[in-house]
């Protein structure tokens, strides 16, 4: 049996036991046969990854069984095994099982753990099956799965109405993308007569240049297929226009965030436009619209990171963003550097969130960051993940020399895009320098606000929370509590923040390892020339392009780090050196200020364009509709009815014996007068 | 002359006074009873005239065996009622409606 099998199925077989079975086997047998799976994913996984690094590796199918085979339309289960799914399978499982490890820590006053777990690995299992996935049938439902899975994870606490509101608009945000995609999928079989992707791909360049009738207008085929596919990948990956979803969907536990929102699921449409590489390279318009979009959530998604104050939203954003940079990689043709940056991209933004639910746990559930300060002697080891991942995402590094993960992966989408030498791969050029500048602001900000400077949680109604429970718990220490109510002028208010347990220290750990040498050891295997040998066809790659990047100006390869440097400069001084500039610029800058806090105001146009007209229709049938015609003349009209006549057949059966013997006299006279008539 | 007609008069009165005596009697229900006498009485009066008018004497046996029945009615009906009265404490017509659904 081939490895990618147990892979693939440990976690839904551990999902399925945990979370059916969890009243019967008990909460730590749950949690742990779950996280026992996904560490067995993951040691399965790096050797098939390291095998393709090493180049001895070849790209297999494991069949698994057939499916579907009606008429033309003829597929199966079966399980593909190349470089790109390598990739895919260290980052799902290695993220995944740090997550299920730390998960021990971060939820365990939770009543509903088992099911936390089961949900987990449900949703590590349809990741895997999206990855793996031969045709691309067998990826929809993959694509699915993870929508399924992150509804549940996003909605997990339930009995609140803000995360039940947040899972719905996942959904419902990602069944519009699923639409392109589903369209997408359709036309591929319409006009290939398969679904399986590599028969798909060999066919791609052959229907360069014909039209399909789509809409009334004829249109280029490829253009069309690929612009559908897009969309879906645009719902997933959070995308400018569909992104609305993924800042909300913290509401889930953190864990999930990492997880989901950070490392796997929003990686998905990258993943989907690599895979399908060939294809998008037989047109040209589709891949500007890639690039278009990719830069332009890239662009937005940082301005508005700059301005939250949400720890997990300014995270939420700077994921968006960096899913950004991927997709005008990808649109630029650097596929392979999307690819590393997605790689690089995981370990270090799970290692933020996991690092972000390190510190929401230590200030007992405080998201707003203007609540914290000065944690960097109370958390020290948190701090020094935090600030692993901070160096990792806003690219530090010396050109030639080494540098953080993210350093690698930026400046090759950076320099492929100004190799790339179009025009809107110019501009996306553009906007990823600007955005590695907002991106290096917005990080150092939250460094700052967080670890720096003097406690300020004083305030923080889940602070005052914590420390009156702690005073009524510990009445006998009354001389401890006034003491510490004498000195709460500096901040604390007699609460101080403890280190998080070892099982949330270790994936913090191994992360912040990953977030440091992820760059370093493996850009050559990625980015480097000759990677056709490393990728094997299994995706779109230019030659020219990777020896163009090699090739750009000085300037260009330095850009990044100054912009790097003067975002931290620009932080340094707005949030440790003076303080009062951030609210004298929002008062400067009142409208761009509020602009960008308002995220733009998509919520409020999608509210007055969609939402708000739906929900007027959706009350007009319900009050008109419904109520007024269906309900009033069927069911209600009917019961209406049978009332009112029984009302009368009640008055009928008086009881007195003298108005039944009236009834039997007219009913004797009518029998008798008719039998005479006869 | 007294004819035939007469007596289906008397008789034809008799029965329609006791009919309307079961109907419209709010009062108890031994003027229940009695109405109900009284429409026997009609018929047995339509068949003792009958039977003299007609020359038939099974009228007349008719008549005796009406008026036995009667009597039995009579002694049941009482009896119904004291046992009634015993368990409800009235024979008001307006409360006797114990078949009320």
């Amino acid at each position: 049996m081939h490895p990618i099998i147990l892979i693939v199925f440990l976690p839904l077989v551990a999902a399925i036991v945990a979370g059916l079975g969890r009243d019967l086997i008990g909460k730590v047998p749950a949690k742990a046969i779950t996280t026992a799976a996904l560490f067995a994913s993951c040691a399965l996984s790096w050797p098939i990854f390291l095998g393709f690094v090493a180049g001895g590796a070849e790209a297999t199918v494991v069949p698994v069984l057939q499916w579907v085979k009606s008429g033309d339309l003829d597929f199966a289960w079966a399980l593909r095994v190349d470089t790109l799914t390598a990739v895919m399978l260290v980052v799902v499982t290695s993220v995944s099982a740090l997550v299920h490890l730390y998960s021990w820590g971060y939820m365990d006053e939770d009543p509903d753990q088992p099911r936390f777990f089961a949900y987990l690995s449900l949703f590590t299992f349809a990741m895997l099956m999206l990855v793996t996935a031969d045709n691309l049938v067998q990826m929809f439902f993959g694509w699915e799965g993870v929508g399924l899975a992150s509804y549940l994870l996003i909605g997990f606490w339930f009995r609140k109405p803000s995360a039940n509101a947040a899972a719905m608009k996942a959904f419902v945000v990602n069944r519009v993308g699923d639409l392109g995609f589903m369209l997408g999928i359709f036309g591929t079989f319409l006009v290939f007569g398969t679904v399986s992707i590599p028969e798909i791909l060999a066919a791609a360049p052959g229907m360069a240049g014909s039209t399909i009738g789509f809409l009334g207008q004829r249109f280029d085929t490829m253009t069309v297929l690929c612009i559908l596919l897009f969309i879906g990948a645009m719902g997933k990956s959070a995308q400018l226009g569909l992104h609305t979803w993924l800042p909300d969907a913290m509401e889930g536990p953190t864990p999930v965030s990492a997880l989901i929102h950070a490392a796997t699921m929003v990686t998905a449409g990258v993943f989907m436009v690599c895979r399908l590489s060939p294809m998008f390279e037989t047109s040209p318009v589709a891949l500007g619209f890639v690039t278009f979009i990719g830069a332009a959530t890239c662009f937005f998604a940082a301005t508005v990171g700059t301005t939250q104050t949400d720890i997990k939203r300014v995270i939420a954003y700077s994921t968006c963003s960096q899913l950004g940079y991927m997709f005008f990689a990808a649109g630029v043709g650097a596929y392979g550097a999307a690819m590393f940056h997605l790689f690089t991209h995981a370990f270090f933004k799970a290692l933020l969130f996991l690092v972000a639910g390190s510190v929401i746990h230590a200030m007992h559930h405080e998201l707003d960051m203007r609540y914290y300060g000065g944690l960097r002697k109370s958390i020290p080891l948190t701090f020094w993940a935090m600030m692993a991942g901070t160096l990792a995402i806003t690219g530090v590094g010396i050109v030639d020399v080494a540098g953080f993960a993210g350093f690698y992966s930026k400046d090759a989408i950076l320099e492929a895009a100004f190799a790339r030498g179009t025009e809107l791969s110019t501009f996306a050029f553009g906007v990823g320098i600007f955005a590695a500048l907002l991106t290096s602001f917005y990080s150092w900000r939250l460094m700052f606000l967080t670890f720096y400077g003097k406690p300020r949680w004083e305030q923080s109604e889940h602070i005052q929370h914590a420390v009156h429970d702690a005073h009524g718990h510990g009445e006998h220490h009354g001389h401890d509590a006034h003491g510490d109510h004498a000195h709460g002028s500096d901040g604390t208010a007699g609460y101080h923040p403890h280190e998080s347990p070892l099982s949330m220290l270790i994936p913090l750990g191994v992360l912040s390892i990953g977030a440091v040498l992820a760059g370093f050891v493996f850009h050559g295997t990625f980015i480097s020339e000759g990677i056709g040998e490393f990728w094997k066809g299994s995706i779109a790659f230019d030659e020219h392009l990777i020896h163009a990047m090699h090739e750009v100006p000085e300037w260009v390869k330095w850009a990044p780090f100054g912009v790097m440097l003067t975002g931290f400069v620009i932080a340094y001084y707005s949030y440790i050196a003076n303080p009062a500039f951030p609210a004298a610029c929002a008062r400067q800058f009142g409208p761009l200020y509020r602009f960008l806090l308002n995220k733009w105001y998509w919520d409020e146009l999608y509210g007055a364009i969609f939402i708000r007209p739906a929900m007027a229709l959706g009350r007009l049938f319900w009050k008109v509709g419904d109520v007024g015609v269906i309900d009033r003349f069927g069911p209600n009209g009917a019961a209406w009815v049978v009332a009112q006549s029984s009302r009368a057949a009640v008055k009928l059966q008086s009881g007195y014996l003298n108005s039944y013997a009236l009834v039997m006299l007219v009913g004797l006279v009518g029998a008798v007068s008719w039998a005479i008539a006869q | 002359m007294i004819g035939i007609e007469h007596y289906v008069v008397v008789s034809a009165i008799l029965f329609v006074l006791g009919v309307l005596g079961i109907f419209l009697n709010r009062k108890n229900v031994i003027v229940i009873l009695m109405a109900i006498e009284l429409i026997l009485l009609s018929v047995n009066i339509n068949f003792v005239a009958f039977s003299a008018f007609l020359h038939d004497l099974v009228g007349q046996v008719f008549a005796m065996f009406v008026l036995t029945v009667a009597a039995g009615e009579a002694a049941i009906g009482l009896a119904i009622l004291v046992i009634y009265f015993r368990a409800r404490g009235t024979i008001a017509v307006d409360d006797v409606n114990r078949m009320k659904g």
